[in-house]
């Protein structure tokens, strides 16, 4: 299925996430996935959020931009083979992944994935 | 409209007449009642009756802004205290401030030079005026203030600063002009656009905006974001304030109110004159002022000179818009690099916005030359590797342009600051 990913630009300063996350904490929106990448100077951090439009409109308030993108959210077996089968699908469609995170609990694996088309990918899985 | 068609389209004789008898005026009461100026002459071998027309004005001694130091506040007046009328003063930012007296005729030509400049915009008695330059000691607020009035236009005298309130005096009062800084005009755009006012919808239709050099790139986005045309306004409160020069209708460089400051392009290091059309340091020469005149005052700016007529029907004399201050230049490894080069680089790339710092630091023998820059909204991406070009970019692009190499530096949007007057943009860190 489809989500919606909340991305803001920071810098890889000491407090500047945490900023953030206080800013989502106060407007009651709760954090589901979380990605940050970083280099040594800038990072992005990449969040799916319990109400997407609430999250946009806080981190707007406080400031940020805040990049909306349509992101694949996959659930598989969390077992050897689910991963790459699923990936060999989205490559005989001629998808590419850019970025993946995910962790699995209770015998599920829980996927986000960013892909140049997102609802061609979901037919495809 | 031109405000003052006799002197604006005076034919270049009568104009050099009209100077020539104006220079010898002005050699003459400096030498008899400015001492400093009446040693500069002596010592230079020459009197007043040496000055016979505007040839000789490279026998007059000049002046900079550390004579005006030395001779606060006002050592330098040729005219008793109880004649001056007002006193303008620059910010001392390097040091002891300067002060300006001006006598009464000295703020009605003033006044006069400013409604020329607003009407060189296209401004009429029907405008109303918002003037979001700061008032007091700075010319500016004063400066535009007292013009529009001349004018005969409604003057907003909204001043500086308060920003969301300048945007709904631009809605209350239906502001057709607005006068101020380009950097902050940038930021009024941004206000409005982050605001949801949509600026084709206000009645605003000119910017008349100056005291800091800005790139013909930063025209075209302030025009974007304002839906305006935008046309400079130059001067030095040293000299008078804005109003000395503006650009027309043509956007093909400022007419100079050249019967009352006689303006010449020199080069910088030999102070020797360069011909029309070459790029040198501005020099100007009081024709009429009378609580401070000034002898070939040299305002680090560098621009160049050209005469003939104008699309607009005036025939004064066009200064180039500032490409820089000499003393703004920063030197890198050798080489010249001026501020407004690397906002005419970042203009040109939609992902970048045109708020950036410049830091020059020192690592051991090397300089170093930090741009820091935000991403536009609007172009920020969640994929690392778009961030990543993106600055590649940036640096290739100010790479070629400077021919010194810098570092890019992506900073989070809005961290750099808005400036509500003039733009501060470069910290220098070396210690030499």
């Amino acid at each position: 299925m489809i989500a919606r990913q909340l991305s803001v630009f920071l810098e890889n300063e000491a407090g500047h996430f945490l900023e953030l996350s206080r800013c989502l904490g106060r407007a009651g929106v709760n954090i589901s996935a979380l990605s940050l990448a970083e280099t040594a100077e800038y990072g992005i951090a990449r969040m799916i959020v319990s109400d997407a439009a609430e999250g946009e409109a806080a981190l707007r308030e406080a400031g940020y931009p805040v990049k909306i993108t349509d992101v694949l959210r996959v659930e598989m077996p969390d077992e050897p083979g689910a991963l790459s089968s699923a990936l060999a699908k989205l490559a005989a469609g001629g998808i590419n992944v850019s970025y993946i995170y995910g962790y699995s609990s209770g015998g599920t694996a829980y996927l986000i994935m960013r892909v140049g088309d997102p609802r061609k990918a979901a037919s495809l899985l | 409209m031109i405000w003052n068609e006799p002197k604006e389209c005076m034919s270049q004789d009568e104009m050099r007449h009209l100077q020539n008898i104006r220079l010898k005026s002005t050699a003459r009461r400096v030498f008899h009642n400015v001492p400093f100026y009446r040693k500069k002459m002596q010592e230079l071998g020459i009197e007043p009756d040496d000055i016979k027309d505007i040839g000789d004005i490279g026998k007059l001694p000049f002046t900079t802004k550390q004579d005006l130091r030395d001779n606060y506040p006002f050592g330098l007046a040729a005219m008793p205290r109880s004649e001056f009328v007002r006193v303008h003063a620059s910010s001392g930012t390097t040091g002891k401030p300067t002060s300006i007296p001006h006598s009464r005729k000295d703020l009605d030509m003033f006044a006069e030079c400013v409604a020329r400049a607003l009407c060189c915009a296209g401004a009429t008695r029907n405008d109303v005026v918002q003037v979001s330059y700061g008032y007091g000691l700075f010319t500016g607020g004063l400066g535009l203030h007292d013009g529009a009035t001349r004018l005969g236009a409604t003057v907003i005298p909204a001043s500086g600063g308060n920003t969301r309130n300048q945007l709904t005096l631009l809605q209350d009062f239906g502001s057709t002009v607005l006068a101020c800084t380009p950097s902050y005009a940038l930021y009024i755009s941004e206000a409005l656009a982050d605001a949801g006012i949509d600026a084709s919808k206000l009645p605003l239709r000119i910017g008349v905006f100056g005291a800091e050099p800005w790139s013909a790139e930063m025209r075209a986005k302030i025009e974007d974001g304002l839906q305006i045309q935008a046309f400079d306004i130059y001067g030095l409160s040293e000299v008078m304030g804005p109003g000395m020069s503006n650009s027309c209708e043509a956007k093909d460089g400022l007419h100079i109110a050249e019967d009352h400051f006689y303006p010449e392009i020199l080069d910088p290091d030999t102070l020797k004159p360069l011909p029309d059309g070459e790029m040198g340091e501005l020099v100007f020469t009081h024709l009429t002022k009378e609580a401070m005149p000034l002898l070939r005052y040299r305002t680090r700016d560098l621009s160049s000179l050209s005469r003939g007529g104008c699309v607009c029907g005036r025939t004064n004399v066009r200064m180039s818009k500032v490409k820089g201050r000499s003393d703004d230049m920063l030197i890198i490894r050798g080489v010249n690099v001026f501020p407004s080069q690397i906002e005419s680089v970042l203009l040109e790339i939609p992902e970048a916005k045109p708020h950036y710092m410049i830091v020059v630091d020192r690592e051991g023998a090397l300089d170093t030359l930090e741009v820091q820059v935000e991403i536009d909204e609007r172009h920020f991406s969640d994929e690392m590797a778009q961030i990543g070009a993106l600055r590649g970019r940036i640096k290739h692009a100010l790479d070629s342009a400077l021919r010194v190499g810098t570092k890019v530096t992506l900073v989070e949007h809005r961290t750099i600051q808005r400036s509500e007057g003039k733009a501060k943009r470069v910290i220098d860190r070396r210690k030499i």
